[in-house]
Parts: structure tokens; sequence; C-alpha cells
């Protein structure tokens, strides 16, 4: 169909139609996940069982008080911790791999089962339900960051050499010397404490009032180095020669600027941006933690303290999902914004 | 000008408004209570659970037979569910009855009978809902009927049911179900008749029919019986007093067989419809919403009718407003609404806001918000009394203590350590060094630490006097502590002036030479005294504790090295007695010397016996006057060995006695009723609150301060035309320069 | 000699990096296309401002790596000190009891004492070294003046000397060492930062944070480098097998998140120092190793993107025309290798590390507030601000800890920012073709 509307029939023969190209490396692309993520699998296992034995997690969620040692076995035993941790060499076979903690744990991942965390819930539950919240900040505070820095940055290009771009490139190198902690306790001192223009912490339903202090931290925390990174990017498609080509028909510098330079650095933009996309699913660990909203990110703490395998596990093979989903779609991105690029 | 006087209107308007309301606005004015938890709760199931966190929610849920009295003192149990206390029968061996002053080694079992009240109802729960024919409703559920099904609330219809003495039985049955995590299984077994073989029988049906549901009301317990409709009885080996506390506690609330049939249905565990998320009790609140990421709401049980506000109190309750609702029906409010707050600072701004009604103080973060008066008396720092936010104190049933491992052959008592295949080479090879132990030697070392530990520094410092210094591990308000000059510790403090003062440091150096290390340094090897605490502090403030600690220690010239580790491998160690020193703590079950006393009896040995005496103390005599003592009643005779007891203690130091903290506990003006009770965990259900008070009070602490918007508002806009201006003169220019002549 | 040197681990890779460092310095001053850049580094006012400022850091931090241990009664303390602490001995051992505010003295909350008559009577008690010697309040600001002025005189003459011989910066040079000189001179009789929660000196505990800083901006690149540089360079120049293994290996460790990793990585360490008491012989050394296991973490976690960058550019200069006919004539890879592709991506090298300094050090602030940080009796950057976030919410308000730790690590991230990008753009090709 795509062939038959083309203007020259015969390119169609020579490559072929655009979309089977991009179904085709989009499953080569998820072929060679599958090895990265075994391989990711493989050393959280290892990292999280050289420090901890099936024992200790259980006296860990058993708490303090009258623990006995029945009650580990039978929590190892409810919870699938009972079996060798690699290979089983008691069991004859297949059987010696696949009925082991790790072939037990780890091959529903692949079909997106993350099982029940230690404490008894529904991982894969509890990750769609806190999804929502860490998209509510980390979505905003992405697309309105993005917009802002870009701005800024255009702004100190346009002013380049001048002294409101020294002044911008100190104010962004000021910004990012300042720890990320720092902008999150005097934000909520400032905004939320002294001037009550919002709640200190917390997630309603529905709530923009609770969003609006996270995301202007995350936007303020992030704008000194990616407004910087922006500008040397502009800079950089400035001094080329369309430019001058472009001044030289009479454009003014705003055109310059938004039509040629803009467009021309998306690529290098894009390979920063798109790769980060899936990720904000992830959320962000400090921000959640701090102000109380029930993501992803706060999850992954709370797992990290509680040493719950399970979590720890899902997060990361999750956290490495959407990372290799973000490096595909960087790929897609470029065949958009430049057509010549192919996909190989 | 009109756009100004806009300007100035919409700043009236929304001068008014209050800003940073964290609730949705449609609650205001309701009886409503705003608390806050810290941590998420594993169990709600109250066979389970055992932690404080969870009993923040579930004794309030369940209506265990019975409940500590909210305003008496010293702490008293009362009937909850009960119509009246247990009546205790006591056998001997051959099952016939014995005068109830008969001697306790008589004594082969105790039958506590128990009566409940008649007509109490559980909350409404789609468990109980019947069908037109009578038949329960969602006892055959299919999992797509469960597609929308979020939360018990989701289903049409729910129903009730009246509260019989068998969902008692059933529930002290729940304690010994194999698929639950037990945690008293191990002491109720070895008194409550028949429950060991009880577990054993469950086992063996599960092994048999693996993947049936484990029917209980099915399988006898000899030990526990259903008499008729609201009676049952429980039996007991031997005379254990401190059994009743244990019946305050939600292991003993009632259960309905249903509850568990209904959550056992395919479908509802990948949902988190269990009963250890949706609890399903007679209590006075039901839990309506659960959302531990964020927020978990109680609401009033519309069917619970059996309880009334306490008519009598203390002394000083009727002028402190305590009984005020005296004979009112409980619950006195309608929800209570507890927000996930895991950060302190914001949970402090969030109460100072007028967010939270009541703020437990319980880290040291909040300790500057309090004085302490001349007379010891803690008050609220000025601009807090200027909110109407008051402060009511009490001892926590509770002791911090940093404990010598018993089995170290430099500090400890040299007690034997019976080798266990799990203990690394390492620790064997220095348990060998036994033979230079000198019992004597280590005494001296550990009393001169005890007094060198300045333990009213460490209050004042640490806990800005929410606290006051152990003399023993018995807390005040506890059965065997003694006030005054016969309670304390005379190995450190000497009685002055009608106050214990701790010795003078030089006592401590004396003692530290007489053990043989003066000034800090072995006498024999001429090698300096180190000492390791072990500790699994490595949070935020944790730096200046350990940082105090090893400052105690250099007044000594003792070196101090801390090992800080995370909790798992801290366990491990203690667990297998490689530790010198550690910190540790113990909270109250019930408030009775024996469960402080135990913690330091031979037979609780952590390492050769796996029981929660974590320091491996052991001295004969200490253990023979603890077996007695353990099941007498409170008696002068009773305090006569406990004394000893603690004379025993002292000398031997086992424990750096640490402290008891004190509960501080602030709220705000429009919250009545609070009295700190550190046995009670049901509480809710007493306070009451003036819902439009607090609305006053909000709006007028929170008014939104505007002017830094407007302020960087207006900022904005210069720059952006000053941008503009200076962009426009540019294309100027450049036009101008293009169309000049070159 | 009453005392013995004492080398912890990150004090030994300090001074190999040290002596790295020197290495490459004299390689550099001895090919002269070598030395072109940092004269043009040189001849910026900014990189060399901010040069002199992390010196004076680098000069803290190396006089705190310089450990011994005194000797009592013929042993050996088990306490390790280093030459800083000995240099500011006054500051380290005058504690007072609890919280003070700066250059106070009192203490910052009221308590009650009883007077001669033996009533108990509520004060703010005196402080047992700052400003002792004044008998009241009313002499504070004359005193705290007077020494300002005398610090400030010093510094200035300092900065006088200095300057004979130095001709430049002189704002700067005047700036710091009148900052210096009143400070020196308030501390020997206040704490000009104030004190902490058990008393320590908060300017003291500052300082002492600045070589836990460095050493993990610093000592994480030693990790880094070498992986980096020889799984990227390999990658791009034998390609096939090699570069599937190399990239496999580096996005599998980048798709891990990285908090999670070091967490997992750290946990592990820890457990592993603590199966092993007998390793150390003081309580420093197994803070310091926990420390040098942070470093190597970070390092493990961050090599990923420098190693990508090396790869993508090895890819480009082995297409080159001379090193295609290096290859033709039979030159070996090893020789190619060192001789024509390592000079030519040294310069992203250099770029990477100075950039990557300043994030590190952020970094352990983050990683201390999650719990897998460095040893809490350490002290650092990351652990000041973690207490302090709690004097927050103190009534009144304990601000300086987190002032002190705020502006500390902003002058010492600023510097490296700064200079970073003056490193970066004087050996940036693109930046240089005019």
């Amino acid at each position: 169909m795509y062939c038959a509307s083309a203007r020259t029939p015969a390119a169609c023969k020579i490559t072929p139609p655009y979309n089977i190209r991009m179904i085709a490396y989009l499953i080569r692309r998820l072929l060679y996940a599958l090895p990265i993520l075994i391989g990711v699998n493989l050393l959280t296992f290892a990292l999280f069982f050289v420090v901890n034995t099936p024992d200790d997690m259980a006296r860990m969620q058993l708490g303090v008080k009258r623990v006995t040692p029945e009650a580990i076995v039978l929590w190892k035993q409810q919870h699938g911790y009972d079996k060798p941790l690699m290979i089983n060499h008691a069991a004859a076979g297949a059987k010696q791999f696949t009925n082991t903690i790790f072939w037990q744990k780890s091959a529903s991942m692949f079909v997106l089962d993350f099982g029940y965390s230690d404490d008894g819930r529904n991982i894969s539950r509890e990750i769609v339900t806190r999804m929502g919240p860490s998209l509510s900040i980390a979505l905003p505070t992405f697309l309105a960051g993005l917009v802002i820095y870009v701005s800024f940055a255009l702004l100190m290009t346009l002013f380049r050499a001048t002294a409101l771009d020294i002044a911008g490139v100190t104010l962004c190198v000021m910004l990012m010397s300042i720890s990320g902690l720092f902008y999150i306790i005097g934000g909520q001192f400032l905004i939320g404490k002294l001037w009550h223009l919002v709640p200190v912490s917390g997630y309603g339903g529905g709530g923009f009032k609770f969003v609006v202090l996270p995301v202007v931290i995350g936007i303020i925390g992030g704008i000194g180095s990616s407004s910087r990174w922006y500008r040397a990017i502009f800079l950089e498609e400035i001094g080329r020669d369309y430019v001058r080509t472009a001044r030289a028909k009479g454009l003014s510098e705003l055109q310059v600027l938004f039509i040629h330079v803009l467009k021309n650095a998306m690529i290098p933009i894009l390979t920063g941006v798109v790769v980060v996309i899936p990720l904000l699913f992830m959320g962000s660990l400090l921000t959640e933690s701090f102000f109380g909203i029930p993501g992803l990110g706060s999850y992954t703490i709370d797992a990290i303290n509680a040493q719950d395998f399970s979590v720890v596990r899902a997060m990361v093979f999750l956290g490495s999902l959407l990372y290799i989903a973000g490096l595909i779609l960087t790929d897609i991105s470029y065949t958009l914004v430049d057509p010549r690029v192919r996909l190989s | 000008m009109k756009y100004i006087a806009g300007f100035l209107l919409l700043t009236l308007l929304t001068a008014c408004d209050v800003w940073n309301n964290p609730y949705p606005s449609a609650d205001a004015g309701k009886a409503i209570l705003y608390t806050a938890f810290t941590e998420r709760p594993k169990h709600l199931d109250p066979a389970q659970a055992y932690s404080e966190n969870e009993y923040a929610f579930l004794a309030n849920i369940y209506a265990p037979p019975l409940q500590y009295h909210y305003l008496k003192r010293p702490y008293q149990l009362v009937p909850q569910a009960a119509d009246s206390m247990p009546v205790i029968t006591y056998l001997d061996s051959r099952q016939r009855q014995l005068p109830a002053d008969a001697p306790a080694e008589k004594i082969a079992f105790s039958v506590y009978e128990i009566h409940i009240k008649p007509g109490m109802h559980y909350q409404p729960h789609p468990a109980f809902a019947r069908d037109a024919q009578g038949l329960p409703e969602y006892f055959h559920l299919k999992p797509a009927d469960l597609n929308d099904i979020h939360a018990p609330g989701d289903f049409s219809h729910s129903g009730t049911r009246v509260v019989t003495a068998a969902d008692y039985v059933y529930q002290i049955k729940r304690l010994a179900n194999p698929q639950l995590h037990q945690p008293i299984f191990g002491v109720m077994s070895e008194y409550i008749i028949g429950l060991k073989e009880y577990a054993q029988t469950l086992q063996q049906t599960l092994k048999k029919h693996p993947d049936d549901f484990l029917d209980l009301t099915a399988l006898p317990l000899p030990g526990v019986t259903v008499v008729n409709e609201t009676t049952y009885r429980i039996t007991i080996h031997g005379k254990y007093p401190q059994f009743a506390y244990w019946l305050a506690m939600p292991f003993f609330a009632p259960m309905p067989p249903e509850a568990e049939r209904f959550y056992a249905q395919a479908g509802m565990k990948e949902r988190n419809l269990t009963l250890d998320w949706w609890p399903v009790g007679s209590g006075p609140y039901y839990l309506s919403q659960n959302d531990p990421n964020r927020l978990m709401v109680l609401s009033k049980n519309p069917d619970y009718h059996s309880e009334l506000y306490p008519a009598e109190g203390e002394a000083g309750d009727l002028p402190a407003g305590l009984l005020a609702d005296a004979g009112h029906p409980l619950p006195l409010t309608d929800k209570v609404v507890f927000t996930l707050e895991k950060e302190t600072i914001p949970y402090w701004s969030k109460f100072l806001q007028g967010y939270y009604d009541a703020s437990g103080i319980s880290s040291d973060s909040f300790d500057q918000a309090i004085q302490v008066t001349g007379g010891g008396e803690a008050s609220v720092s000025g601009a807090m009394q200027a909110q109407g936010i008051t402060l009511s104190t009490s001892v926590a049933t509770s002791t911090l203590y940093t404990g010598f491992n018993w089995l170290d052959p430099v500090v400890g008592g040299c007690g034997r350590h019976i080798p266990s295949p799990q203990s690394s080479p390492l620790m064997d090879e220095s348990k060998q060094s036994d033979s230079t132990c000198n019992p004597e030697r280590a005494r001296k070392l550990r009393q001169a630490i005890s007094i060198a530990v300045d333990f009213e520094e460490f209050i004042s410092i640490f806990a800005n006097g929410r606290g006051i210094a152990a003399q023993s591990p018995i807390p005040p308000g506890i059965f065997g502590y003694r006030e005054g000059a016969a309670g304390i510790n005379s190995v450190v403090y000497d009685w002055v002036n009608g106050a214990p003062e701790r010795k003078p440091l030089t006592a401590a150096k004396r003692l530290l030479a007489e053990a043989g290390y003066p000034d800090g340094v072995d006498e024999k090897t001429h090698q300096p005294l180190v000492i390791n605490l072990d500790t699994t502090a490595s949070g935020v403030g944790d730096k200046a504790h350990l940082d105090w600690m090893r400052k105690q220690f250099n007044q000594l010239g003792v070196q101090l090295v801390v090992r800080s580790t995370d909790y798992n491998r801290f366990q491990d160690k203690v667990r297998r007695g490689d530790t010198q020193m550690f910190y540790y703590g113990w909270n109250a079950d019930y408030p009775d010397p024996e469960n402080f006393l135990f913690l330091l009896d031979g037979a609780q040995g952590k390492v050769n016996h796996g029981g929660e005496n974590a320091s491996n103390y052991s001295n004969p005599e200490y253990d023979r006057l603890f077996n007695e003592m353990k099941n007498m009643e409170n008696s002068p005779d009773r305090q006569l060995i406990i004394d000893r007891m603690l004379t025993i203690l002292h000398d031997d130091s086992p424990w750096l006695w640490g402290y008891h903290p004190k509960n501080y506990v602030l709220q705000h003006g429009w919250l009545y009723n609070v009295k700190p009770n550190v046995m009670a965990t049901n509480k809710l259900k007493y306070w009451r609150v003036d819902a439009k008070l607090r609305d006053e009070r909000r709006a007028q602490w929170n008014k939104p301060v505007l002017w830094p918007l407007w302020l960087g508002g207006s900022a904005m806009l210069l720059f952006a035309l000053w941008i503009w201006h200076v962009l426009r003169q540019r294309e100027n220019a450049r036009s101008l320069q293009d169309n000049s002549p070159v | 000699m009453n005392f013995i040197p004492v080398i912890l681990w990150s004090d030994a890779l300090v001074f190999l990096l040290l002596a790295v460092s020197i290495a490459a310095l004299c390689y550099v001053r001895r090919h002269e296309h070598l030395l072109l850049p940092w004269r043009r580094v040189a001849k910026s006012r900014v990189a060399m401002g901010s040069l002199l400022v992390l010196s004076l850091f680098l000069l803290v931090g190396g006089l705190d790596t310089l450990h011994y241990r005194v000797a009592l009664n013929g042993h050996y303390s088990p306490e390790v000190l280093s030459v800083f602490d000995k240099l500011a001995e006054p500051l380290r051992l005058q504690t007072e009891k609890t919280y003070s505010a700066p250059l106070a003295m009192t203490l910052y909350a009221m308590e009650s004492t009883t007077d001669a008559n033996g009533r108990v009577v509520r004060s703010y008690p005196r402080l047992k070294y700052g400003g002792v010697a004044l008998t009241s309040s009313a002499q504070r600001n004359g005193d705290i003046s007077r020494r300002a002025t005398l610090g400030a005189l010093a510094g200035l003459f300092i900065a006088v000397l200095v300057l004979l011989r130095v001709k430049r910066g002189a704002l700067a040079i005047v700036i710091i060492t009148v900052l210096i000189g009143t400070t020196v001179s308030l501390s020997f009789a206040y704490h000009v930062l104030g004190t902490d929660k058990v008393g320590q000196d908060v300017l003291y505990l500052s300082l002492k944070s600045i070589r836990t800083g460095l050493i993990i901006g610093t000592v994480t690149t030693l990790v880094t480098l070498p992986l980096a540089l020889f799984l990227g360079v390999a990658a791009g120049y034998f390609r096939g097998w090699v570069d599937d293994v190399i990239q496999y290996v580096y996005t599998v460790l980048s798709s891990i998140p990285s908090v999670l990793l070091i967490a997992a990585a750290v946990l592990m360490m820890q457990v592993t120092i603590d199966t092993h008491p007998g390793w150390f012989a003081t309580s420093a050394a197994r803070a310091d190793l926990r420390l040098v296991f942070l470093c190597l973490i970070l390092g493990m976690t961050s090599w990923t993107g420098l190693c990508r960058l090396l790869r993508g550019e090895t890819l480009k200069l082995r297409e080159l025309e001379y090193i295609q006919a290096a290859q033709s004539f039979g030159v070996s890879s090893m020789r190619i290798l060192s001789r024509h592709i390592l000079p030519n991506v040294m310069h992203i090298v250099l770029i990477a590390l100075v950039m990557d300094f300043s994030g590190l050090v952020l970094a352990e602030a983050v990683l201390s507030y999650v719990g897998v940080g460095v040893d809490p009796s350490m002290i650092s950057f990351g652990t000041m601000i973690n207490g302090a976030r709690l004097e927050m919410a103190r009534e009144p308000m304990v601000w300086w800890s987190l002032a002190a730790a705020f502006s500390f690590m902003l002058v010492l991230v600023l510097a490296a920012n700064l200079f970073a990008d003056a490193v970066r753009d004087a050996h940036d090709p693109r930046l240089n073709r005019t």
C-alpha cells in the first residue's frame, strides 16, 4: 500500500518500506535486549545473595520479638526461599536449574509477572498503582523543565558573549554546585512552612497543590546543568556555515535561532532527552520520599531499607527494561527528526 | 487603575483561603481525627501482627476480651468485649478444683472462663452478606466477578452478624495455623493446653490436602472450648497470672470464620484482598481505606454500641476535663485519617500548621519544642503555647540499654559458650581465651563503665530531658520499681540531698585501676584497653550518639570502637555472641516485672537457648529468684524478691541500664480527652475533636504569604520587557548597519 | 620519636594519585603541544582564581591525609590523627556540651541550674571555650570586631607579601587571605561556625569533610580511568566480538539504576567488613576502607559513560588515513594504540575527569541520605547534611551546620566546576580552531 502511493516505484524495490524496516529493527533490538536483561538479573541476584542469606531475609521480615527457628524455616518455605540458590544438586535433569531460587524468582519476570514481595503483597499491582503518582511528578517536571531549560539556553545563546550570557552561565554553575538535598529542604521550608503556599508534603487525589512544589524544585534543581548543556549545543550549531548563510539571507537573529539552530540541534538534544522518558516511570528517589509521594521511587527506597529482595529485583528489572526502551526510542526519534538517518 | 483594583480584590479573596490544606475541603467541620503513621504496617491480621505500628490500627479495629483502663493508674485491666473480668479456676493435676489462694506449685491447670457482651456486631463486610435465600452471597465467586473489585467496599452488598464465643475460640486456633507467621505461638503453646499438638495436627492436615481450605472449625482444640453462645473457656498449664494481659492484645480478638473463607477464594490474593490487608473486626472502627503508601482511614463501625466513656479515673482527671465525656457512647469521632509521613520535617511542619491533631514527639528532632522548667516539669515553648498546644508526658514501659556480652572474656562474666555448628572459627578462637577470664576483674570494669557513661547527660543532650536514667530494667509504673533512696543503683549512684547523684569519675577510675587497667592500659600486657560497641546505628543523627559514647569512654582512657552494621548482621552477631557491648531495647508486652526481668534470665540466653536474654547473662541465684517470682501475684513478698534480684543485677552490672524514655505527646487545643497511656493502644476511641475551632485556627495560621509570588512575577515581567526592548534595539541597529553604505 | 606514621588505604591511593599527577606533569612539561592548552588555562582569570581556592582545599585535604598514631606508655594509641588534626587541635578538642550558635558565648538552649541560694533558675549556660575570656555579653560584640579586624589586617599583610611576588589576581588573593585571617583569629576565642549536637566545632567538621569529598572525587577516577580507557579503546579499535562483549557489559551495568547498584554493592561490602573485624587495627582504618570501597563502587558505576565516549572516538580515529597506513605497514596493534590512539583521546579523558569530580562530591551527600554513603563515624558533607536535616525541624531552628556544609560544598564544587570549564575550553579542539 505504501509502495503503490509512492511516486517512484523503483525506489520501493531497493529499500523495503519504512514500517517493515521499523518492525524488523524493533524485533532485532528486542532480541538483543534479552541477554542484557538476563545479565542484569544475574548481577542483582548475585549482589543480593552475597549479602543476604534467605535466613536473614526471614528474620528481617519476622521482626525482633520472639522469633523462633521454626518460624524462619516456615517463612522460607512459604516464600519459596527454601531451595538452593543457583544449582540444585539434589534434583535431576533440567530441574537442577529450574528448581532453584534464581530460576523460580526470575523466569516469571520476563513475562512481567513480578510475583509477591517478601511481605506478601502483589508487586505488579503495587507498580501499577504507584506509577501514576510517580508520573504526575516526573512528567510535568520533565516537560516544563525541557521548555524552560531550552528557552533559557536560547536566551543565553541569543545574548552570547554579553554580560547577560556570563551572568547566566555563572548562575547555571552556581545552581549546579548545590546539592539536590538543599533544594528540597530549602523549598519545603520557604514555600511550604513560611509562606503557606502549598502543603509541605503529601499526595492527594487529583491534587494540583501537592504537585506544584516537587515539580518546581525538580525544575530548579536541573536548570544549571541542562541549560548549560543546551547552550553548548546551540553555540556549536550557531558557528556552522548554514547559519551564516541564513543570516546573509537577511533572516533576523530570532528567526535564525528558532528556525535553523533549534531544528539542527535536535539530534544532540534527543540523544540526551529521549532515553530518560521511559525512566520517568521510575520516579525520583529523593523527591518522592521527602514529599511523601507514593510513587515507585519511594517504593524502591523502602525496599532497599527493608531489604525486600523481591521488590528490589523487580525494580531493577523494570529499570533496565525502561532504559532499553529508551535507547530504542532514541533511535526511532532520530529517523523522525532527520530522515537521512537509517535504522540499522 | 481598574486592573490594580482587580488585582487587589483578587489578593483579598485569595488571602482568606487556605492554600496548603492537604485534606479535601469537603471534610471541613467533620468529626475527623487527623494523625500520621511513619511506617507502613506489615501485618493487619491479629494473629500475625506484633509491633507497635501495626497495633496503632489493629487495636482500634479488633476487640479482644480485655483492655487497659484508659484513665486509671497504675495500669489496670478492665473488660472490653467481655462483660466482666474472666473467672479463674485453679485445678490440681487430677482436675480437682483448688481454692483461689492455693500455692502455685500445686496448681496444675488454670481455667479462664470468659463471658462476652451479648449483641456485639462485626463491621459491615461482604463476607457477611446474604442473598435472598439467606445464604452467603459472596462465597462462590469466580475470578471474573472480581474484575472491578479493589477493596471490600467495592462489593455491592455487605452484612454483619453477632459476635459469638466461637469466634474467639476460632482466633485462638488460628494462632497455631502453620500457614501464618505466628509470633506468639512459641509462648502460648507452653501454656494453652493442646496448642502444640494442634499445630502438628494442622500441619498433617495440610500435608494431606495441600490445596484445600484449612477449616479450623472442624478441628477441636482441647484447651479452648465454647460453653455457650457468649461464654468460652481457656485452660492453661499451671498458674500464669500474666495470661490476663495477653487477653488484652489483638491476638485474642474474635475472628469470624466467614472472613477467612471469603478471602480464601481464588483471585483474592492477587488483588491484595487478604485478611492481612483488610481486617474484619468488631471494634469501634473499621478500616475503610487502605492505601499504606499514602493514607489509611478508619471509619466508625456503625454497629459498635457496646462501650461508654469511662466514668471514673485518677484524682486529677476531673479537673483536667478528662471526665467531661463520661457515659458517652464510644467512639467519639466518626473517622480517623492516618497519613503516611516518613520524614520528620514535614511531619513537624504540618503539626504546627494544624494539620495533625496530635504529634508524638518520638524523634529527638522535636525536643527543642519542649522546655523543662525548674522542677523538672516539661512544658511547651512560648510560641507554641500561644498556638494553644499542650503537652502530656508519661514514662514509656520500655527500656533502652547497652548490654555487655556475658560470654566475652574481657567484659563478660566468664559465661560458657556452648559451641554451635554455625559459629565461625574466629569466634571460637576468642572464646578459648576463657582461661584468662577473671570474673572479678570484668565486674569492676563493667561497674567503672557504668559510672562513667553519664546517661543524665545523654538524656539532656539527645532527649532534652525526655527520659529518666534507669536504675534497673524495671521502669517506673511497673510493679517492683522503687522510688527514692531504696530504688537507686548503689553501684553507680549515691543518694545526696534527696536525689540520686552519679558517682564521680574518680570512683570509676579507681574501679578501673582495681580491675587492672589503670588509665585504660592493661597492667600486664601494657596494651590499651579497647572495647567494641556493636550497633545498628547508621541513620541520621546516629553519628552524634556514637561520638558522645566515645567521649564517655575517653574520660576513662578506654578506647571505644564502634562497629555499626546493618540490622541483619547485628542480629546475627548478637545471636552468635560475637559482640562485646551492644545497644538494645525492650518494649514491654504487658506491665509486669516478669516481662523485664526475664530479659536477664539465664534460661533465656540468646546464644545457648535462643531466647531474649541478648547479653547471655546468667547467675544461678538470680535465675532461682526469677523462677520464684515469675508466677507470683503482686505482693510485698514479690517486691522483696525483686529487690534481691535487682541488688544482684546492680552488683553484676550486665547492662548499662540506660534510660527509660518518656513519651511526650503534643496536642492542639481542639483535641480533648488525651491522656498518655503507654499500655493501651486503642486510645483513639476516647479522643474528641472540636472541628469548628480547628477550622478557624487552621485558617488563621495558614494565610498564604503572597508577596513572593507578586515579586517574582513582576521581576519576570520586567525582565521579559527588558529583553524584548534590547532585542528590538539590536534589530534596529542591524538593519541600520545593513542599509548603510560600506 | 613519639608517634608512628599510619598509611590508610585511601592515603596510599592519594599518594599514588599524586605520583601519577606529578609524572603526568613532568611529561606535559616536556611536550610543547601538550603544554599549550594549559597555557590557555593559565591565562584565564576565573580558572586561576578557582585553582587558588581548590589548592587551599587540597592543602587542607592533603594535611588531613598524613596520618599518625601517638605513642602512649610504649604503645600506640588506637586513635588515628592527621597532621591537620594536630594543627587544628584547639578546634578538635574544645568541645562544648551541645549546640551553640556561631560566635556565641552561651549554649543555644536554656538549662535549669541551681544558683547560690539553692533556687532553680533557667538561663543560658556559658560555654566552656567559646568566649570564656569575656565577663559579660555586652563585651562580646566589641571583642568580636576587635579580633576580626586584627585577623583581617593580618590577612591583608600576608596578601601584600604574596602580591610582592605574584602580580596577578590581587582581588582574589586579598579576599581569601582576609577571610582566612579573620576566621583563624576568631577561632582562637570562639566557635566561628557554632557547635553541633555533641558540641563539636562545626568549622572543624567542615574542614574535615573536605578530605572525604576530595577523596571521593579523585580516587574514584583512579578506578574509572583504567577501566574506561582500556575497555573503551579496545572496543573501538578491535571491534568484532571484543566490541560486542564490552558493549554488553556496559549496557548491562548502565541499565541498572545506579542507586540500586550502589546500594547493593555497599551492603555487600559492609558484610565483608563486618565479617572480618580482624582486618582493622583502628576504627579509622575501618571507616577508611569503607570509603575506599565506596570510591570503587562509584567508579564501577560511572565508567560506562566515559567508556562509550572513548569507544566512539576510537572508532572515528581508526578510520583515519595515518592509522590505516600504520596498519598496512604492519605496525603492531599495541604500538598503534599507545602511539596514535591514546594520545588522541587523552583530552576527552581529561575533560571527563574534571567534569566528574563535582558530580561525585555531590553524589556523596545523596548516598548518605539513602543510607549507603560513607561510614557514619566518618566526617563528610553527606553526614553533616544528613544530621542537619533534623536540626531544621528544631524550634528555634539550628541552621549553622547546614549553612556551613552548604557553603563549603558550594565553594568547593563551584571552584571545581569553574576550573573544569576552563580546562575543557582549553582542551576542546572544536573551540580552539581559531
